[in-house]
C-alpha cells in the first residue's frame, strides 16, 4: 500500500481501495485486538469503530502508509477509552499498562499475525457447529451479521443472538485464543477444516459468495500452516470443484452431470491452481481425507478419467473415513471401469436408504442393466428425497426417458 | 479460571466390571484427583441414597430418590484450576465415566 495512492483524484477508485483495505485487514486487525484485549466483544466493537473512523478520515486524507498499524492502534485506543469509561477500570487498566509497554510499536513487522489463533478460537469444538461457522465468517471473513444471516436464510436477529451467545461462551468458559499444542492439533485442525469446507459446500449449491469466502479462508489457512498437507488438500479440493461451477448448471439452472459437462466452461486457471496446491500437499506426504478427495477431483478434471485410479482412491478414502457415502462414490467409479453389475453389488451392500444419491445411483445402474421396472422405482424413491428444484427436474427427466 | 468437572455415570456400568477392572477404574479416578490443578472434589454415595427437598408455600416436601430419573446419574465432581478450557477438556477425557457410557460436564465457576 503506497501513501501516494491517497492523493488519487479519482474518488470512486479511492473508495474501492478503502473497501479493499478493509476486506484485507479486518481479520488481522480483529485477531490482534482479541489477542490484546482477551475479549471478543470488546475487540469487535473497537475494530468496528476504528474502521468507521478510517472510512471518514481516509476519504479526506488518503490511505495512510501502513493502514493495518493505523487501524490497530486506533482500535486499541478506542478500546482503552471504553475500558476507562467502564466499571472494571482498575483491573483492566492495569492489564493494559502492562501490555502496552511491549505493544506500542506499530511497525508492520512488529504486529504478529494472530489470525490462526482467532480461527482456532472460532472453530473450537465447545461451540455449536453453526456458531463456529457464523463466528468464522464474521471474524475471519469480515461478513456482517446481516450478510451471514442472509447466506444461511436465517433471521438477522436469530443470527445476532447466536453470535452473542457464542462470544459470551468464549469468554465465560475460557476458550483459549491459541494454536493448540501438537497433541491436540490433528483433531482441532480437522474441526477448522470442516468448518471451512462446510462454508464452501453451502456456497456450492449456488450462493457463490460463500464458496468464494471459503476459498479465501482456505488460502489464508494454507498460508498460515504451510506444512500441513490437509490445509493444502482442502484448498486444492475447493479450487478443483469451484473450477467446474459454471459447467454444473446449464440454461435454466438444469443440473449437468460431470460426464456431460461442457468442459470449455471449466476454469482452466483455477484447475491449474488446484493441481499445483495438490502437488504441494502430496509433496508434504499428505494422504488425509482432503488430499485424497482433491486427488480424485483432479482425476475427474482430466480429459480421459482414469477410473481404476479413482476407484482405488475412493477405496483408500473409505478405509480412512468408514463412510458408506464414500463407498457409494467408489461404486460409481467401479461402474465405469468394471461395469454396472460389479457396481450394483457394492451399492446393494450399503445401508443408505435415507440418502437420495443412493437411490439415484442404484436407479442409474439398474437402468444400464436393462432392469427398467426396478430402475423406475428407484428413481421415484430418489425423487421423493430430492431437495432442490434442478435435482427434481433432472430425476423426472430420467424417469420419462425410461 | 476455575472449573467444576461434573461426573455423570451410567448406572450399573461400574458394577458390571470384574474386581480387577474395578480396581483399575478406581485407580484412574484417584490419578485424576492427583492431577495438577485439581483443588478439590468429592465422590457421592449412590443415587439410591438421595433425598430430594422442595418447599411449596412454606411446606417442606421430602421425597425419596434423586430429583429426576435419568440415564446418567450425577456421581461426583472435581474442582480444577486451569488457564483455559482445553486443559479442562483434556483432564475430563481422562475420567473413566466418559468411556463407560457416562459423561463429564465442564462448568466454569462464578468468580467474584
Amino acid at each position: 500500500m503506497d501513501g501516494g495512492l491517497g492523493r488519487d483524484p479519482a474518488r470512486g477508485g479511492e473508495l474501492a481501495l478503502i473497501e479493499q483495505v478493509f476486506r484485507e485487514e479486518w481479520a488481522r486487525v480483529l485477531a490482534s485486538l482479541v489477542g490484546f484485549l482477551g475479549d471478543f466483544d470488546l475487540a469487535e466493537e473497537a475494530a468496528q469503530e476504528a474502521f468507521a473512523i478510517a472510512a471518514e478520515r481516509w476519504r479526506e486524507a488518503g490511505i495512510p502508509a501502513n493502514p493495518r498499524a493505523w487501524l490497530i492502534s486506533t482500535a486499541r485506543n478506542r478500546a482503552i477509552d471504553r475500558i476507562r469509561r467502564g466499571r472494571r477500570f482498575a483491573e483492566k487498566a492495569r492489564l493494559l499498562e502492562e501490555r502496552s509497554v511491549v505493544e506500542c510499536n506499530t511497525d508492520e513487522g512488529a504486529i504478529p499475525d494472530e489470525r490462526l489463533e482467532l480461527l482456532f478460537t472460532c472453530c473450537h469444538p465447545a461451540l455449536a457447529l453453526e456458531a463456529q461457522v457464523a463466528l468464522t465468517l464474521r471474524a475471519l471473513g469480515g461478513l456482517t451479521t446481516e450478510e451471514i444471516a442472509r447466506a444461511f436464510i436465517a433471521a438477522p436477529e436469530t443470527m445476532k443472538r447466536g453470535l452473542s451467545r457464542a462470544k459470551a461462551k468464549i469468554k465465560a468458559a475460557g476458550i483459549p485464543f491459541a494454536v493448540p499444542p501438537d497433541h491436540l492439533l490433528p483433531e482441532r485442525l480437522a474441526a477448522v477444516l470442516a468448518v471451512v469446507y462446510l462454508i464452501f459446500n453451502e456456497g456450492y449449491g449456488g450462493r457463490t459468495e460463500l464458496a468464494r469466502e471459503a476459498i479465501r479462508l482456505g488460502r489464508v489457512l494454507a498460508a498460515l500452516m504451510p506444512d500441513e498437507p490437509e490445509a493444502h488438500g482442502l484448498l486444492a479440493l475447493m479450487l478443483l470443484h469451484d473450477a467446474r461451477r459454471r459447467a454444473r448448471f446449464a440454461g435454466e439452472q438444469e443440473l449437468v452431470l460431470l460426464g456431460d459437462q461442457d468442459r470449455s466452461l471449466w476454469d482452466a486457471g483455477e484447475i491449474e491452481a488446484g493441481r499445483a496446491t495438490l502437488e504441494r500437499a502430496l509433496a508434504l506426504r499428505g494422504r488425509g481425507p482432503y488430499v485424497l478427495q482433491a486427488a480424485i477431483a483432479s482425476l475427474h478434471a482430466e480429459p480421459d478419467v482414469d477410473w481404476p485410479q479413482v476407484a482405488a482412491l475412493y477405496a483408500e478414502l473409505a478405509t480412512l473415513t468408514g463412510s458408506p457415502v464414500v463407498e457409494l462414490n467408489r461404486a460409481v467409479a467401479v461402474a465405469e471401469c468394471e461395469g454396472p453389475q460389479a457396481a450394483l453389488e457394492i451399492v446393494e451392500r450399503l445401508e443408505l436408504g435415507d440418502y437420495q444419491y443412493w437411490h439415484s445411483t442404484r436407479a442409474e445402474l439398474l437402468r444400464r442393466l436393462g432392469r427398467g421396472d426396478e430402475a423406475r422405482a428407484a428413481y421415484r424413491s430418489a425423487l421423493e428425497l430430492a431437495r432442490t428444484a434442478p435435482e427434481r427436474r433432472f430425476l423426472r427427466r430420467r424417469l420419462q426417458e425410461l | 479460571m476455575k472449573y467444576a468437572l461434573l461426573v455423570y455415570s451410567k448406572p450399573g456400568s461400574f458394577e458390571a466390571l470384574s474386581a480387577d477392572e474395578q480396581a483399575k477404574v478406581y485407580g484412574q479416578y484417584r490419578a485424576v484427583s492427583a492431577a495438577p490443578g485439581i483443588v478439590g472434589g468429592e465422590q457421592l454415595q449412590p443415587a439410591a441414597t438421595a433425598t430430594t427437598i422442595r418447599v411449596n408455600d412454606g411446606h417442606t416436601l421430602t421425597t425419596d430418590g434423586p430429583f429426576a430419573d435419568t440415564k446418567e446419574v450425577f456421581g461426583g465432581f472435581y474442582m480444577l484450576e486451569a488457564d483455559h478450557l482445553d486443559r479442562a477438556i483434556e483432564l475430563a477425557a481422562q475420567i473413566p465415566s466418559t468411556w463407560m457410557g457416562g459423561s463429564v460436564e465442564i462448568r466454569p465457576v462464578v468468580e467474584n
